[in-house]
């Protein structure tokens, strides 16, 4: 077979710097109307920059096809379907960009006075008491910008409620499961992390619990647990857990990644938790991907609550009396601090709020089924035939939103790595699922549908992983080459770790002045 | 890349790490072929100083390759006394010559009395099986 390059694979893709040609415009400005000084009578010589900054300079036109060209570059959730486990890709209601682009919302300035900002105020508090709600919990920050933002957030809290009592405390206790970023929150918040074991049933091994709480109880300062966890099992032992650490001392935290199977259903607080944070852009529907932009508010208990980030947005009676007025309450002395400028991603928050306004609880609630049902269908499908026998069920339960197959008798048998399935499911017009994760799982598969795709999507998919695993056995190679369609095939990752060019060559600077 | 490969003069621990003994109490550590196959290509090692204690059974270097980062498990407990130069650069030893110029460290053994508890060429291969 020879294999020809699709036009898009033969055109490198270009930056727009690349495509600059000194003089070209996208637009052309009238005269000012004003004479114009030179740049050094207005500005003082130390402040002038001595190059011209490098800007690239270009037509409309070729703006446009630029970015236009590099958008169909990529694979979205508007392409197709995107089973990302443990990053909740769900489909973004549109009424939501209608509702965030609304001039008042879109071009409200962050630094706007609060008496002229009462409606966004108002829309902030309104979505803290949503998420208060949803998570069980009375108080709410929406400072946090990401979810690991909202992990880092949970343990200067704990350490604050910790110093508070009179207490340090230096380890955070976190399942082999968990997402990488706990440890990463917990080395960068000054903690020690000390791993615990999993059970045959995928959840937290209680012995190895009891025996890492009781070798120094004193030091334990917090557990951060998923739940359901990264294999998308709702741990049983929830309330054992909780009462073993609250006995210890220690705060509970959320990682609150997999809320997309618990909404409306059961409560973080209910189970014990002190700290949840929530990622508006997984289970509320926020476009994500990339970096951002997102949100990772947090809800915490009573306990937790005077050391909230400042300042909180809150409801007061009004000067004059008439109704109720919206602040920011800076007056919080033993308050962390602040977290970011401003106030956070406001359209995170309107697009959010739209998204628990449009559903409801009722709604809500149903969108957490059917995530859930969509799971264990697809899991299901994924029993049956060739997949069934290669790619096996990490720990067979009935899963929660998400499910994770492991991918080492195919490895075995057939030569082919989950690495290489994941490749070539793209050539049937899929984004992989998340692979190599959780760590405990060899050769992870980790699928997560979330309720919005069809039983028409989750039946395509099966069928392409059935008919990779079948041509695998004919010819492995064909996967192993993999992928042949997409705009580029392979990339060298390794040499992208090893000798990362993070910074395009800037060609050389125009002169200064013009 | 080799191809999978287990040489019977090195004990080996379950974590999927060797150990080769020389003489009484010295011993060069590794991690199996396996294990580098398993982790894919390592593009960083992050190992110990010459002088620093490892013990068994504990983590005392990091690999990272493009899946994941993992913890390296001493097979047996000692003292640093060497460690190899090259793997800061040229990583890809370990991928290449797990046994050979892909070693990590040599170790003066504490209690070589550990060796023991390790596993033979054949009955880690079987570990490797079930």
């Amino acid at each position: 077979m020879t294999l020809t390059e699709t036009p898009m694979q033969r055109e490198r893709a270009m930056t727009i710097y690349e495509k600059s040609k000194p003089g070209r415009r996208a637009a052309v400005l009238p005269d000012a109307g004003v004479p114009e000084a030179p740049l050094a009578e207005l500005i003082p010589a130390h402040l002038l920059r001595e190059q011209a900054p490098n800007l690239p300079e270009i037509a409309e036109p070729e703006i446009v096809r630029h970015y236009n060209k590099l958008s169909r570059r990529n694979f979205d959730l508007d392409s197709g379907f995107y089973p990302l486990g443990s990053c909740t890709m769900k489909h973004n209601p549109r009424l939501n960009e209608r509702v965030a682009a609304l001039p008042g919302h879109a071009r409200l300035h962050p630094a706007q006075d609060p008496r002229r900002a009462q409606g966004a105020l108002e829309l902030m508090w309104l979505l803290q008491e949503s998420l208060s709600e949803i998570c069980g919990l009375p108080h709410v920050s929406l400072q946090p910008s990401a979810g690991s933002h909202g992990e880092l957030a949970g343990l200067l809290l704990t350490r604050a409620y910790h110093a508070d009592r009179g207490e340090e405390r230096t380890k955070v206790l976190a399942p082999d499961t968990s997402h990488g970023t706990n440890p990463a929150s917990v080395t960068m918040a000054g903690y020690e992390v000390v791993k615990v074991a999993t059970n045959e049933r995928g959840g937290v091994e209680m012995d190895d619990l009891r025996a890492k709480i009781d070798e120094d109880p004193d030091q334990v300062a917090c557990l951060m647990l998923t739940n359901p966890n990264t294999l998308g099992l709702f741990d049983e032992n929830i309330a054992e857990i909780a009462s073993l650490i609250h006995a210890a001392g220690g705060t509970l935290y959320y990682d609150g990644a997999n809320l997309n199977a618990v909404m409306g259903q059961s409560r973080p607080g209910d189970m014990g938790f002190d700290i949840v944070h929530v990622n508006l852009h997984k289970s509320f529907s926020q476009p994500h991907g990339g970096g951002g932009p997102g949100a990772g508010p947090i809800a915490v208990s009573d306990r937790i609550e005077p050391f909230l980030p400042r300042p909180q947005v809150v409801r007061r009676e009004a000067d004059n009396g008439h109704g109720l007025s919206f602040d920011l309450d800076h007056e919080r002395p033993k308050s962390i601090g602040r977290l970011r400028g401003f106030q956070g991603n406001f359209g995170v928050f309107v697009r959010s709020y739209a998204y628990i306004l449009s559903l409801g609880a009722d709604g809500l609630a149903e969108a957490s089924e059917t995530a859930v049902l969509n799971a264990n269908y697809l899991k299901a499908r994924l029993a049956d035939g060739r997949a069934g026998e290669r790619l096996p069920i990490a720990f067979d339960r009935h899963c929660m939103h998400e499910f994770v197959l492991s991918g080492k008798p195919m490895k075995k048998e057939l030569g082919l790595a989950t690495l290489d399935l994941a490749k070539r499911l793209l050539d049937f017009g899929f984004h992989p699922p998340t692979v190599y994760f959780p760590l405990l799982v060899d050769e992870a598969l980790m699928v997560e549908p979330t309720e919005t795709e069809t039983k028409e999507s989750l039946d395509a998919f099966a069928a392409a992983i059935e008919q990779i695993l079948e041509e695998a056995e004919g010819d492995p190679e064909i996967a192993k080459q993999a992928p042949y369609t997409t705009p580029v095939r392979r990339l060298d990752e390794v040499k992208a770790t090893r000798h990362p060019v993070v910074r395009q060559p800037l060609q050389p600077p125009p002169p200064t002045g013009r | 890349m080799s191809d999978a490969n287990y040489p019977d003069d090195l004990r080996y621990h379950d974590q999927h790490d060797w150990a080769r003994l020389e003489g009484d109490d010295h011993a060069v550590f590794g991690i199996t072929w396996y294990a580098q196959d398993s982790l894919g290509e390592v593009v960083f090692y992050d190992g110990p100083e010459v002088g620093a204690t490892v013990q068994k059974d504990s983590s005392y270097a990091e690999v990272e390759s493009v899946k994941a980062v993992s913890d390296v498990i001493a097979p047996l407990s000692g003292e640093i006394v060497e460690i190899n130069d090259a793997l800061e650069d040229t990583p890809e030893k370990i991928n290449d010559d797990p046994y050979g110029d892909g070693w990590l460290v040599k170790v003066r053994l504490t209690s070589p009395e550990e060796a023991g508890s390790l596993l033979a060429a054949a009955e880690y291969q079987k570990l490797l099986e079930s």
